[in-house]
This record gives structure tokens, C-alpha cells and sequence, in this order.
């Protein structure tokens, strides 16, 4: 039997303009031309939000409440109490202090990357893609070199060669974001490209402005959203990777990071000792964070690729016949 | 010019790159390896003699005054004659004997665990996409909860629930140790076991990037004209759904399998240290903690010629697949 599409409903394949239109019939205002550039607050979006806001505010204002991290008690690894909310490790530290400070670690290793990251990828990308010709087949192939040399063991060589005392947060920071930046340049050349033979941008060049002025004012913004979703994207490689790196042994030094703490609760055996207290909130926070920030990432995607609004809007419409025909 | 003919090329010119880095890094970096690993190879009865000297400054730069170039000319030569060095860790082996003696265990976990992880991964990503709006829209956020969780808490955490408490896999190594290596029945046996743990947490952290990057496709595909066209036809929706949405919708993921090779190799590192398999990564690991410079390059130089083989053998059959990459050139 013929499988036919039931009759005239709007389907999942139609533009998001004819689904938001009947929509607004249904009764929801359409969106102003302004306000499609920043996501709509859908539960998801929501629930990232606050998931990353809780966390940045933990590591931020954590450390000034906690009590302090290195201090080495009788007490090891006791369960959690009333003066000890995680428990302790197994030298008697407060697990809860030490989660406090290697939040803030962790976070500022996730800023640093994303955004040294984001500046190489946006100068790789964006630059070289405007430039055309030599310059861009130049940085198009070295960006594609990058990315196929396999990072993590790149870095673990890297973090190998340079003696421990001297790995501090800087030089993770700095090897992450050499071996991380290459894919989002690859993102951003091609959405470059499809904007810099717009109308407008070759107006802007008739006109006689400066490369560096008409990608700041013509170009840049049309790829905000882009930018904005690379940069969390690097925030969340960053984080893991750093934990993975310190899991290995190879972190920075000098700073407590999420993923040191991991390595200290592994080296203590912390699971074989059944000490979960110690092992898992370190994980549970990255794991919160990153899923927090990719939750916002989908509503970035879907300003970047419209039609992935099709699957909510036409959930929407569905609720909202329902509830029109109640 | 011809697509393979490009493709060639490029690869060439990474591979060119990869040696120039293992090249550089231990010169341009703080530290001084060689003595470190000169000093390493008398503790463990080894002769340090003026040719195994300069054989290490070859592979590592030193305090030779000849220049860089010429360094670097004797470095290419050596790597293609297959010359890696003397593994310290692993005294008096070849790093190129360490490599292939563990290389086989990393591929067949790694390769399968990634092929696994694909697969489901497409086939849920198409089913998700294409019933939009429903429960199995679920899956998206779900499964994006499991790529942010750091892999190796997530596998610690798999070893402490079935192998420690619920006794049901072994928790360590590639195969049972009173065992023979070789192509027995016991042995294999003995190698799918305890290979199954490593390669479950593998999958479970890798298949959510597949599925939500299937599920975006298809959506976006969904609304092509050609799908109207079979839907008009009168095709059976599953008709629709093989041969027109998910076969278009598939070609992204497929172009991403080769860049995804060498995160998971990366990954395998980390599987490696958890369970302590005999693979490359732990080599690698242990090269590092013993500061053994010589087997790191040789590892290095061999991971990245196994991805940038199979980048190749994908970017190829791409080609196959996808005539339209072939038009373009």
C-alpha cells in the first residue's frame, strides 16, 4: 500500500519560516529579526545554562568559602560528614575544598584554550579563507596537516620532552590549543567562504575599506554564532583533555586541576577502597559542565543551521493543535 | 588535477610534516634528552659508545655542532632504513620490535570498538532523525551527557562495577597470562574476553558524536526536494528511509571517520592505561615515565603513519562513494 504524507500539515522537511508562520497562526508571536540571532530559551537551553552558571560560580567564589585544601589530617578517608561535606582523602584533606580549587583550575584551563584556540582557528580560518588565492590554499593545507596528526599523542611527546617542574597551567594551555584549534578552522574557512561573495562584502571592497575593516564590520558578525559555538567547543576539549593529560601523569604541576585530583583519587585507589566520596565528584563536575555547555551548543546550532529548528518547531505545533483542538 | 592524485599529495605532505615535528620537538623544547637517556642506558648494562651517542643526538638533536640541516638529512635517512634507536625501557630491544610487538593488540581493539561504535551510531542517528519530535528525541541530550564524561573515570568506573564487584570480566591485560600468545583457540578466546570490557566503554563513549552528527544530517536532508519526490512516488517509508534519506545523510559521517581516527587513537591511550592492555599506548606511557625519548619518537612517528594510512584508505573509498568530490577537482 501507498504510503502517502497525511494531507496538507505542514511537514518535518518544510522551512522553518513556513513552520514558525503557522505557528504564529496557532497563537505564538513570531520572533523579531533581531532576536533569531540569539537562541530561543527552550528547556534545554535552560537547564545548560544553569548547569554552567552553577558550576563557573562554584569555581569562582568556591575557594573564598572552602576551608584550605592542603591541610594533611588524622583523618583519612572518612565518609562525608558534618565537617567534612565529601569526606576526606587519604592524607585527611577536605575532598569539598580541593574540588572548590581544581574547579577554578580546571575552568581557567578551559578559558585559556578556548580562547587561544578560537583566536588561532578564527586567524587561520577567517583570514586565510578572505585572503583566497596562495595564502588560503597555504593555511587551508596546514590546518588540514594539523588536524590529521593524532593530538593527544602529539601532546603526551610534547609534555614528555618538557621537564615536570617546568609544566605549569601555561604550557598545557598552549599545547592544547596548537593541537586543538585545527577543526573549527576548517568550520569557519568554509562559512567564511560562503559570505565573502555576498553583495554587501563586495560593496564594502568597492568601496575601498580595509581587509581588516571589512572582516571585522561585514564578516564578523554573520559568524558570531559560529565562533560562539567553536569557542564552547574548545572549552569542553580543553577541560577533557587536561583531565585526561593529568590522569596520565603529564599535567601541569602547579595547579590543582579536576583532572589531578582524579589522579590522586587512582593513585590512592580510591575505587579499590571503596572511597566513591573522593572518586566521584571530580569526574561528576566535568561531566556536568561539558553536557551543560553542549545543551547550549544545540541552540547555537540550530541559529546556525536553521532547519534543525524543524524538529522543535513541529513538536511545538503538534502541542499546540492539541491544545487548540481540547 | 585527479582527486586520488590530490589526495596522495596531501598525505604526503602531512606525513612530511609529522617526521619534521618528531624532529624538532625534542630540539626546540627545554631539557636536554640525551644525556638523560645515555645516563638511563649505563643503569641498565648498556655500552655507551661513541656510535650510540651519535646515534641518539641523530634522533634527538644534542650538543653536536653540525648544523640543523644536516642533522635533519641524516634523521630522514635513518627513519626510512627503519633505524629508531635502542628502547631504554624495554633494554637491549629495537623501538621498532617494542612497536610491533604491541601494535597488533591496539589495532584490533581500537579498529573494532570504532567500526561498533560507527555503525550504531549511524543507525540510531537515522532512526532518531528521522521520527523527529517523538521519545527518541531523548537519545540527543542522553547521549551527549556520555561524550562529556571524562572516558577514563567512565571505564575506572565500568571496572569497579562489572569487574570488581560483579566479578564478570577481568579487570587487566589483554589475555589470561598462563596462556601461549599465538593463534590458538584458547588464546583467542582468552583475547575477546578480556578485550570486551576496554572495547564496551570505547563504544558507549564514542557512539553520541556519530549519532547526533547522523541526526543533524538527516533532518537537513529531510527536507530535500528529491524526498518529496519519493514520497510522491508512493515509496514505502523504510524505502524512503535506506535508500534516499540515510544514504545522502550518511556521507558527512563517513567524511568524518577519517577525521575522528585519530581522536581515537588518542583515546586508546587512555583505554590502554585502565586496563592495563598490552597495546601501543601503554608502551607509549611507560616511554614517557622513563623518559625513553627514542621509543616516544618511534611511537609517535608509528601512530601517526597508521592514521594518516587510514585517513587515506577512507578519503579513497570517499571518493568512490561520493562522485561529486571527484567532479569538483
Amino acid at each position: 500500500m501507498p504510503n502517502l504524507p497525511p494531507g496538507t500539515e505542514p511537514s518535518i522537511g518544510d522551512s522553518p519560516e513556513l513552520l514558525a508562520t503557522e505557528n504564529a497562526e496557532l497563537g505564538v508571536e513570531p520572533r523579531s529579526a533581531w532576536r533569531s540571532l540569539l537562541p530561543t530559551l527552550t528547556p534545554p537551553l535552560a537547564t545548560g545554562l544553569s548547569l554552567t552558571g552553577l558550576i563557573v560560580l562554584f569555581g569562582i567564589l568556591g575557594p573564598f568559602f572552602v576551608q584550605d585544601p592542603t591541610v594533611i589530617r588524622d583523618i583519612g578517608l572518612t565518609g562525608p560528614s558534618a565537617a567534612h561535606i565529601l569526606g576526606t582523602t587519604q592524607t585527611g584533606q577536605d575532598v569539598f575544598a580541593q574540588l572548590a580549587y581544581a574547579t577554578r583550575g580546571s575552568l581557567q584551563i578551559g578559558l585559556l584554550v578556548g580562547v587561544l584556540a578560537t583566536i588561532l582557528s578564527a586567524f587561520f580560518g577567517i583570514f586565510g579563507a578572505y585572503a583566497g588565492g596562495f595564502v588560503d590554499e597555504g593555511f587551508s593545507l596546514f590546518s588540514n596537516v594539523i588536524l590529521v596528526i593524532p593530538g593527544l599523542p602529539l601532546v603526551i611527546v610534547i609534555s614528555g620532552f618538557v621537564p615536570q617542574a617546568q609544566r605549569g597551567l601555561w604550557t598545557i594551555a598552549i599545547v592544547l590549543a596548537i593541537t586543538g584549534w585545527a577543526a573549527s578552522s576548517r568550520v569557519l574557512r568554509a562559512q567564511t567562504m560562503s559570505i565573502r561573495d555576498r553583495d554587501y562584502v563586495a560593496a564594502a571592497r568597492v568601496a575601498g575599506e580595509r581587509s581588516f575593516r571589512v572582516i571585522r564590520v561585514e564578516i564578523l558578525p554573520n559568524l558570531l554564532p559560529v565562533l560562539a559555538s567553536q569557542f564552547i567547543f574548545a572549552i569542553i576539549f580543553a577541560i577533557l583533555a587536561e583531565s585526561g593529560l593529568s590522569f596520565l601523569g603529564l599535567g601541569s604541576a602547579k595547579s590543582l586541576t579536576l583532572g589531578q585530583m582524579l589522579f590522586y583519587a587512582q593513585n590512592g585507589f580510591a575505587l579499590q577502597l571503596r572511597a566513591l566520596w573522593w572518586f566521584l565528584p571530580p569526574g561528576l563536575i566535568i561531566a556536568l559542565f561539558g553536557c551543560g555547555l553542549s545543551l547550549v551548543n544545540f541552540s547555537i546550532d540550530e541559529i546556525i543551521n536553521p532547519r534543525l529548528q524543524n524538529a522543535r518547531l513541529y513538536r511545538k505545533r503538534r502541542k499546540l493543535a492539541e491544545r487548540n483542538a481540547s | 588535477m585527479n582527486y586520488f592524485v590530490r589526495k596522495f599529495g596531501f598525505y604526503l605532505v602531512a606525513l612530511w610534516a609529522a617526521l619534521t615535528l618528531n624532529f624538532l620537538i625534542p630540539r626546540l623544547l627545554p631539557g636536554n634528552p640525551v644525556d638523560i637517556l645515555l645516563a638511563k642506558l649505563q643503569q641498565r648494562g648498556g655500552i655507551v659508545s661513541p656510535a650510540v651517542r651519535r646515534a641518539y643526538e641523530l634522533l634527538l638533536g644534542g650538543t653536536s655542532n653540525e648544523s640543523l640541516i644536516a642533522q635533519y638529512r641524516e634523521y630522514i635517512v635513518n627513519v626510512f632504513r627503519g633505524d629508531l634507536g635502542v628502547s631504554v625501557t624495554y633494554f637491549p630491544a629495537n623501538v621498532i620490535d617494542v612497536i610491533n610487538a604491541s601494535l597488533p593488540w591496539t589495532i584490533v581493539l581500537v579498529g573494532l570498538a570504532t567500526i561498533m561504535s560507527f555503525v550504531l551510531g549511524v543507525a540510531l542517528g537515522a532512526i532518531v532523525g528521522w521520527k523527529p519530535g517523538t521519545w527518541l528525541d531523548s537519545f540527543v541530550p542522553g547521549t551527549t551527557i556520555l561524550a562529556a564524561v571524562p572516558y577514563f573515570w567512565l571505564a575506572l568506573i565500568f571496572v569497579y562495577v562489572f569487574s570488581s564487584t560483579l566479578h564478570l570480566f577481568p579487570a587487566q591485560g589483554g589475555y589470561d597470562v598462563i596462556l601461549n600468545p599465538g593463534l590458538t583457540m584458547g588464546f583467542i578466546l582468552s583475547a575477546i574476553r578480556y578485550g570486551f570490557l576496554p572495547a564496551i566503554t570505547i563504544v558507549i563513549a564514542s557512539v553520541g558524536g556519530w549519532l547526533l552528527g547522523m541526526r543533524n544530517m538527516m533532518v537537513s536532508t529531510l527536507s530535500e526536494d528529491y524526498i518529496l519526490t519519493a514520497r510522491a512516488k508512493g515509496l514505502t517509508n523504510s524505502r524512503i528511509l535506506r535508500t534516499y534519506a540515510a544514504r545522502n545523510a550518511v556521507l558527512p559521517s563517513v567524511a568524518g571517520f577519517a577525521i575522528s581516527l585519530g581522536f581515537v587513537v588518542s583515546g586508546s591511550i587512555l583505554t590502554e592505561q585502565v586496563f592495563s592492555y598490552p597495546g601501543i599506548g601503554s608502551k607509549l606511557l611507560s616511554a614517557v615515565q622513563n623518559n625513553d625519548y627514542a621509543l616516544m619518537q618511534g611511537i609517535f612517528l608509528y601512530i601517526t603513519l597508521a592514521v594518516l594510512g587510514a585517513n587515506l584508505v577512507v578519503d579513497l573509498l570517499y571518493g568512490v562513494i561520493d562522485p561529486r568530490t571527484r567532479a569538483r577537482s
